[in-house]
């Protein structure tokens, strides 16, 4: 089975992020493997000990993204590849990945291509599917639960808290939700193993893409950090008073009765 | 010169501080107060390859480096004291002299279920009245119709009871100026004569397994002996240099340890109106500690960067050593003091870490002899 592992560099939302003048501050920031994506490259690796085949992950981005490419050759992945970006001069969203990505996988024969739900940064959860669409192939967000047998694939995912069956088949696209699996340490051995394996890096401009064409769509105008929370409120006085003053509040200050 | 980690060595890092913060850390707390050895931590280690680290493949190991190896016993001991010291004395005293010394047979046989964790190892070397002073080893093994008989005992000898393989040091004869001569022999704990308990109560460290060992006419193949058998000394002493450094790997990370709980209790607490942490007594303590972490860590790294590379490194294991656990005992005993009355309870797990370090400054040689240590090597 050919499986391919979409992942993306993000900083680790458990670190303080800092933004200047609408940017975020990367020296200070610390960067890690999408934990969605890290479902993704677990289901990848149970599919192939299960079907056997060959696991690639691949990244769109700049050189630093090679430590998180080596984190998943050292969970498990078979080789790596580095769609480098570094050269582009237009701006870059989710729409460019999605082309860039497109054109990549055009001329890889994919039986499965397994991504994170979003990524943690911006919670978009678009660059998987736009790929999908690029190549015309199935796609199913959001799983919790895979089982293919030959090319019959059968899937739960994960509705707004209800659980969906879906049977398809492959070639396909999916998207990991978090309780699909339990993402593995990579180990001794792999760690020390990765750094073997190899990894490819491919300039965008050679999969003969047009730079103006897969420009950014959108523009980013500002980012700001959510306002900090303030100081709670407590009440006093009997349980009535509290209730009638909480009521008052909800509808007064929080208005949201 | 270059400060910096390898990628490998990062992601060594990173595994055993997940893992450390997953598994060990939630542990801890219960090791220390039932004083529970945590054998399903170790079988998961083993899986993970952590107990193989500095051993090559071909053994069953992981094919790190001792950089990488002391990045993992800071992570595990910053988690857990009692985990820590198992993990660093199962690897360094218990593998390691097999590694270095012991011939092609011993390795298949006994490092390869050591550097995969399904078993520890441990090394038999002070005696109730031989510690660092090894020339007054008095358990004996006399070699008969192929066999040694060995006498004696050992005490405080750390993961006897969890060990497949056990390293003994024992007094084969005289050489020619009429010293004793001390060889180290493997004893498989089943042998007959051999009897292994855990009688301590201990102060710190107590999730680790301390074991008495008694050798009452234990026979064993005189193919056991371990590497030669006239340099027994000098392996062993070899083995402590580089057992010093993962002792000092490990007196960082629960200096590591309680030096965070510290710095984020000190943002915490309030008291005449402000954050404690704005005060000068208080910065002051933080910048010391910060300071001799940093200390302690770059020479540690500075030991383990010599071993890696084939230089020698006694004197730096043992700077490494000394400098860590006196640092470690002073950093986790001011993180007391700024939790002030909180410290001194359990809950806070810092007045444990306190208890954990002090033992960093007495096992694997004590301060003192540390001080001696480098004094020879400066020629005194």
């Amino acid at each position: 089975m050919n499986i391919f592992v979409l992942m993306k560099r993000t900083f680790d939302t458990e670190e303080k992020i800092i933004i200047e003048n609408g940017r975020i501050d990367e020296e200070g920031a610390e960067f890690i493997v999408n934990p969605y994506d890290e479902y993704a490259l677990e289901e990848a690796i149970v599919l192939k000990e299960a079907h056997g085949g060959e696991i690639t992950v691949v990244t769109v981005g700049e050189e630093e993204a090679e430590k998180e490419l080596r984190t998943a050759l050292a969970m498990g992945a078979d080789k790596a590849v580095l769609l480098n970006m570094e050269d582009m001069d237009e701006a870059i969203d989710h729409y460019t990945i999605g082309e860039v990505l497109t054109a990549y996988f055009k001329d890889q024969e994919a039986d499965i291509i397994l991504g994170g739900n979003v990524a943690v940064d911006d919670g978009a959860g678009q660059v998987a599917s736009r790929l999908a669409e690029g190549l015309q192939m199935n796609q199913v967000t959001t799983i919790t639960k895979l089982d293919i047998e030959g090319t019959k694939v059968t899937i739960e995912r994960d509705v707004e808290g209800d659980v969906e069956i879906v049977e398809t088949s492959l070639p396909l696209l999916v998207t990991c939700q978090q309780g699909l699996n339990d993402p593995r340490y990579p180990s001794l051995p792999g760690i020390m193993k990765a750094k073997k394996k190899p990894l490819e890096t491919i300039d965008f401009d050679d999969l003969d893409l047009d730079e103006e064409e897969i420009a950014a769509k959108t523009t980013t105008t500002d980012r700001f950090l959510p306002p900090e929370k303030g100081a709670g409120k407590i009440l006093e006085g009997s349980t009535e008073s509290q209730a009638q003053q909480l009521v008052e509040l909800l509808k007064s200050e929080a208005k949201v009765i | 010169m270059n400060f910096e980690l390898t990628e490998e060595q990062k992601m060594v890092a990173a595994l055993a501080r997940d893992f450390a913060t997953e598994v060990i850390a939630p542990r801890a707390e219960e090791v220390d107060v039932q004083a529970a050895f945590p054998v399903e931590t170790f079988l998961e280690m083993g899986k993970l390859g952590l107990m193989g680290i500095p051993f090559p493949e071909d053994y069953g190991g992981s094919g790190g480096d001792t950089i990488s190896y002391t990045l993992a016993v800071e992570e595990i001991g910053k988690a857990c004291g009692s985990t820590g010291l198992s993990y660093a004395a199962a690897v360094s005293l218990g593998a390691a002299p097999i590694y270095y010394y012991g011939t092609e047979q011993q390795k298949q046989d006994y490092l390869i279920p050591l550097a995969k964790g399904e078993t520890l190892g441990a090394f038999g070397l002070t005696e109730p009245n031989a510690g660092s002073d090894a020339g007054g080893t008095r358990t004996t093994a006399v070699l008969e119709n192929g066999e040694y008989r060995i006498n004696g005992e050992k005490c405080w000898i750390t993961n006897a009871q969890y060990a497949r393989t056990i390293i003994v040091t024992a007094v084969t004869g005289k050489d020619e100026r009429g010293r004793n001569i001390i060889s180290a022999i493997i004893v498989p704990p089943d042998a007959d004569g051999f009897t292994i308990s855990s009688p301590y109560n201990k102060m710190g460290v107590r999730g680790s397994n301390t074991c008495e060992l008694i050798l009452d006419d234990v026979r064993v193949p005189a193919g056991n002996l371990l590497g030669d058998p006239a340099k027994g000394f000098k392996q062993f002493l070899h083995t402590l240099d580089g057992g010093r450094i993962s002792i000092a790997a490990l007196a960082v990370g629960i200096a590591r340890g309680a030096f965070e709980k510290a710095l984020q209790y000190s943002h915490e607490r309030r008291q005449f109106g402000t954050e404690i942490s704005s005060f000068q007594a208080i910065q002051f303590k933080l910048a010391d500690m910060a300071m001799e972490i940093e200390l302690a860590q770059n020479m540690v790294r500075k030991a383990a960067w010599l071993k890696d590379h084939n230089k020698p490194f006694t004197k730096e294991a043992a700077y490494a050593k000394l400098f860590a656990s006196e640092m470690a005992s002073r950093t986790c005993n001011q993180s007391l003091q700024i939790h002030g009355g909180y410290g001194y309870m359990r809950e806070y797990g810092i007045e444990r870490m306190l208890r954990d370090t002090k033992l960093m400054e007495i096992g694997e040689g004590t301060s003192e002899i540390q001080r001696l240590v480098i004094a020879r090597q400066l020629g005194c």
